[in-house]
């Protein structure tokens, strides 16, 4: 067997959040382990050991990825886009602003995977129902949400994205929870 | 806006960093020089440590030192349990923080790995060589009690951890009671699996002697408390942070071997050092939950009136007691066994028992979702038996509103409630008379729809001090809170709760906006540091509001107090004659007469003129001990198909109809009953830790342990009633857990109501396909 940590080093070049890094990597070495410990983005987290929970989402040219499942060498070349690079405080991306506007988050530990995981969804899906939405979601899991307000998050970002680009302000934002029957806040 | 801020729907102020990717969990803790942790785990249940070797792992490149037990036998102090039921002869086993001689769980920590990077602590860990002698082993309580099973300790003879008792129902009352319905319970095992695994990175610093702990905890006090005794390091040297975590449903509460090694290594080998568990270590080493086998009476008359309710529990604890482990099968199960109810004879009697699996404790709702679900079931069951609609005999013996403050049978007292408010309006949610008639129509054609109904009471806001002492919790229950008005007027808040998820860097934030008069975005609320707050008990028991949110309503209105004296000096008028009014000071009948809260809080600093005996500056304290737990109650309804050839279930409508007092953010209140609702729902369709009689678990990837996942579930529909608590200042209650409490009865109580034409009374949870159809079979067989 030998020591598989390897005195091997293999370089890799990656284009992270528009910026290039070229690194020397263990073959090993996994693309969120890369992101996390070497890049220093701890934006994407890592929830299991079993490709099952998504936490560690990211998007490998446009597509959703576990980048737990891909090995760094594999992104070697491409573009990768993680939670720090989809939009930021000043200048949310519509499924960041959604989770916001919806309460999709409480402990917030699967959110970045799941905001990247709903952004590909969304690439795909421009306009899914909530069945799509549960569907298009099979690849993570939330301990905390319960679901329900992330399928509302992501219907929020999608009508934010189909109005004009996003120009346009989302119009009465409480009619997009018509028909689902909440009866939502405190009664007398 | 202020003065409605309280109540109104505020967007979280956490969730920027959240969504951006900037929170700050322990795993992204990175320092310079830090190294990695990796703990070999014992893949037996129960063996005998030969020998260990571990000079190869040693000379690995990268292994910087590799610790067993006997090294650090009397290096460190072993891990304690800090909750002692009374009058219970309980026996409490020192674990060890790396096994010494004995394993006695799979997952048992051997020995530790510190290396420069978590690849290559990992590769060390396959180069430890260790010779067990493998014991027998026993995973599952009945048989672990039972005559000639392997024994775990020495002092436990039976295996038995501990026996309480409480209650007053006696054999007459059941001799004597016209009904008496008995059946046999089994809450299976439980892994709370919060999203963000354990992890605990150390620093220390040998000029003054400071030890830094961040650690995923749910109270980072505890944790120093604890921590302090078995490291050694005391109180004032140790700072334990807990800033985010990512989730903990009670699993955090613990404090756990591994913290206190990752400690124990930064000090020892002067360098930061980080673990952070995998998943598959969380299945074998972070505590699990429920695990009781119980046999259960209730007594009633043939028209439904129920008299008495008793239980025989036997809980499983694993292998040592885990920190709050022996609270959550007694005092927090067996007070509440008569629940809502008015029920004069009520009673439970538990043993607490070892076995080789691994430690259990508190998750999510704790000992009240047990006592919810087998009353609930029982009630049903009841219903049956006297043919009778379970929801008349729910709403027969509900307590009515008049009745409050009620003393239940165990003696708690019960502080508000309108029961049949909340029932009534969750069967007018969900058109239940109509489905009762459509239920008739599609059995007809062969279809097998059921409803479930679960009316609960919840002891929550966990709680008074003395009641604490009394009940055997080795610490108090009052909580915390500084509120710190700066110059400007601009506040930060202090909390010695510790939330993780539940919003409270919000609700807090509007607790005072509201009092104050100032937007919510003037004040930030701080958590999760020993070092910014002085001392505090944490999150979980549905406390944070109730009794840490009561802290700071406590300590705001100290800080209105003092800014009147000086507000009354600066306006030259007598104290009794200010009021505070939209955020201003003024003189009670001359409003023209008038300071803002800003101009009051820059003359607290500069003090260039304040009132004889007036200190500057601007900064109050509580240390609020609540006077009584609080009881948050509703009623879930469900509506299920039942597909006959397949078994599988589908959850057609979820109605929850919760009361809580007092809510603060409707949207955040929903957020946890959303998420309450999924986890008890987990536990009865999809979830559940599987054993083999060798005490291995087979249950231990997400591959075969069922994660409740979005598309389950068919959009809940929520609504609150509000019933004030009496007790506290702001009349609210607690509703972390009231989800997991009542969801679990609502959703078996309706497959078993669409299954009555097979003539089913049990399914063991989880219900699953293959269960829910060979139970099916067995009923078509019978008839
Ligand atoms: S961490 Fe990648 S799927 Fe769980
Ligand atoms: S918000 Fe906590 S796991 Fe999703």
């Amino acid at each position: 067997m030998g020591d598989l940590r390897s005195s091997v080093q293999v370089p890799v070049t990656v284009l992270v959040n528009g910026r290039s890094y070229t690194v020397d990597v263990e073959p090993r070495l996994l693309l969120v382990h890369l992101l996390r410990d070497v890049l220093g983005l701890t934006g994407t987290h890592i929830g299991c050991d079993t490709s099952q929970c998504g936490a560690c989402t990211v998007l490998v040219d446009g597509k959703a990825v576990k980048s737990c499942t891909m090995l760094a060498v594999q992104a070697d070349g491409c573009s990768v886009t993680t939670i720090e690079g989809i939009g930021s405080v000043e200048n949310l991306h519509p499924v960041q602003e959604g989770f916001w506007e919806k309460h999709g988050l409480q402990c917030g530990f699967c959110t970045p995977g799941v905001i990247m995981a709903a952004a590909d969804l969304l690439r795909q899906h421009p306009n899914p129902t909530d069945e799509e939405i549960r569907e298009g979601l099979e690849g993570v899991i939330c301990r905390c949400t319960g679901y329900q307000n992330i399928v509302r998050a992501v219907r929020y970002a999608a009508e934010r994205m189909q109005s004009a680009d996003g120009e346009v302000e989302v119009a009465a934002t409480a009619g997009l929870d018509r028909g689902e029957g909440s009866q939502g806040g405190a009664t007398s | 806006m202020s003065a409605t801020v309280f109540g109104s729907q505020v967007k979280r102020r956490e969730d920027p960093r959240f969504i951006t990717g900037r929170g700050r969990y322990t795993d992204d803790v990175q320092l310079p020089g830090m190294l990695y942790a990796a703990i070999l785990r014992s893949p037996h249940a129960h063996a005998r440590i030969a020998s260990i070797d571990t000079s190869k792992a040693a000379q690995l490149p990268g292994v910087v030192r590799v610790y067993t037990g006997a090294d650090l036998q009397d290096r460190m102090g072993t891990i304690p349990t800090a909750w002692l039921p009374p009058e219970s002869d309980i026996k409490t086993v020192a674990h060890p923080a790396l096994a010494v001689d004995t394993v006695r769980y799979v997952g048992d920590g051997v020995a530790m790995v510190v290396a420069t990077d978590r690849y290559t602590a990992r590769d060390a860990l396959d180069q430890i060589h260790v010779r067990y002698e493998v014991l027998q082993a026993v995973a599952e309580q009945e048989l672990a009690m039972a005559p000639g099973a392997p024994q775990l300790h020495a002092d436990a003879p039976n295996n038995i951890a501990f026996h309480w008792k409480v209650g007053n129902a006696t054999d007459e009352v059941f001799a004597q009671a016209e009904v008496v319905v008995r059946h046999r319970i089994r809450q299976q095992r439980l892994v709370p699996n919060p999203m963000e695994p354990r992890a605990s990175a150390a620093q220390y610093d040998p000029s003054t002697g400071e030890l830094t702990v961040w650690v995923t905890s749910q109270n980072p006090h505890i944790h120093r408390f604890i921590l302090s005794g078995v490291l050694g390091v005391p109180e004032h040297k140790l700072r334990v942070v807990a800033t985010d975590v990512g989730g903990g449903f009670g699993a955090k509460i613990a404090v756990y071997p591994d913290e206190a090694l990752v400690g124990f290594a930064a000090r020892d080998l002067g360098r930061p050092v980080k673990w952070t568990e995998d998943r598959r270590e969380h299945f074998l080493a972070t505590t699990h939950g429920r695990d009781q086998v119980e046999d259960i009476e209730l007594a009633g008359t043939r028209d439904g009136t129920l008299t008495a309710i008793r239980v025989k529990a036997l809980a499983n604890m694993g292998a040592y007691l885990s920190t709050a482990a022996p609270g959550v099968p007694t005092i927090l199960f067996g007070l509440i066994v008569p629940g809502p109810y008015q029920i004069p004879y009520a009673g439970a009697d538990v043993y607490g028992v070892f076995t080789n699996t691994t430690p259990t404790d508190a998750y999510r709702g704790a000992g009240r979702p047990e006592a919810t679900y087998l009353l609930e079931r029982m009630v049903d069951l009841f219903a049956r038996e006297i043919g009778m609609d379970p929801v008349e005999v729910r709403r027969k013996n509900l307590i009515p509103k008049d009745a409050f403050p009620y003393h239940n049978a165990m003696g708690l007292e019960y502080d508000s409630g309108d029961y049949h408010r909340a029932l009534n309006r969750a069967l007018e949610m969900a058109g239940y008379a109509d489905f009762r008639a459509r239920q008739q129509q599609l059995r007809a054609a062969g279809r097998y729809v059921g409803v479930g109904c679960t009316t609960y009471v919840e002891i929550c806001g966990l709680g008074p001090s003395q009641v604490a002492g009394a009940v055997g919790f080795q610490g108090g229950l009052w909580e915390s809170s500084t509120v710190r008005v700066h110059p400007s007027g601009k506040v930060t808040v202090f909390t010695g709760a510790s939330p993780h998820g539940q919003g409270e860097e919000t609700t807090f934030a509007q607790i005072v906006a509201s009092k104050l008069h100032i937007p919510v975005e003037d004040i930030e609320v701080i958590h999760g540091d020993t070092a910014r707050i002085a001392m505090g008990w944490g999150t979980y028991g549905s406390r944070t509001t109730p009794v840490g949110g009561s802290a700071l309503a406590v300590a705001t209105d100290r800080v209105i107090e003092k800014a009147k004296k000086i507000a009354a000096h600066m306006l030259e008028v007598s104290e009794a004659d200010v009021e505070f009014v939209d955020g201003s000071f003024q003189a009670k009948g001359a409003p023209q007469r008038r300071a803002s809260f800003q101009d009051v809080t820059l003359q607290a600093y500069l003090a260039w003129n304040l009132p004889a005996g007036v200190e500057p500056g601007l900064e109050a304290s509580a240390f609020y001990d609540p006077a009584n737990f609080t009881y948050s109650f509703g009623t879930h309804l469900c509506m299920v198909e039942v597909d006959a050839e397949t078994g599988d279930v589908t959850i057609d409508r979820y109605i929850a109809v919760d009361d809580c007092g007092r809510v603060i953010n409707p949207m955040i209140a929903e957020g946890q009953v959303h998420g309450g609702i999924v986890q008890g729902i987990g536990q009865a369709l999809y979830e559940g830790a599987v054993y083999d009689d060798q005490a291995q678990l087979l249950t231990g990837t997400w591959m075969d342990y069922a994660m409740p996942k979005a598309r389950f579930f068919p959009n809940f529909e929520t609504a609150f009633t509000e019933t004030p608590s009496p007790h506290n200042p702001l009349g609210v209650k607690g509703i972390g857990e009231t989800g997991t409490i009542a969801a679990t009865p609502t959703v078996v109580n309706a497959v078993l109501d669409a299954l009555a034409p097979f003539g089913v009374r049990e399914i063991p949870m989880p219900l699953t396909p293959q269960r829910v159809w060979q139970a099916i079979q067995n009923g078509r067989e019978a008839e």
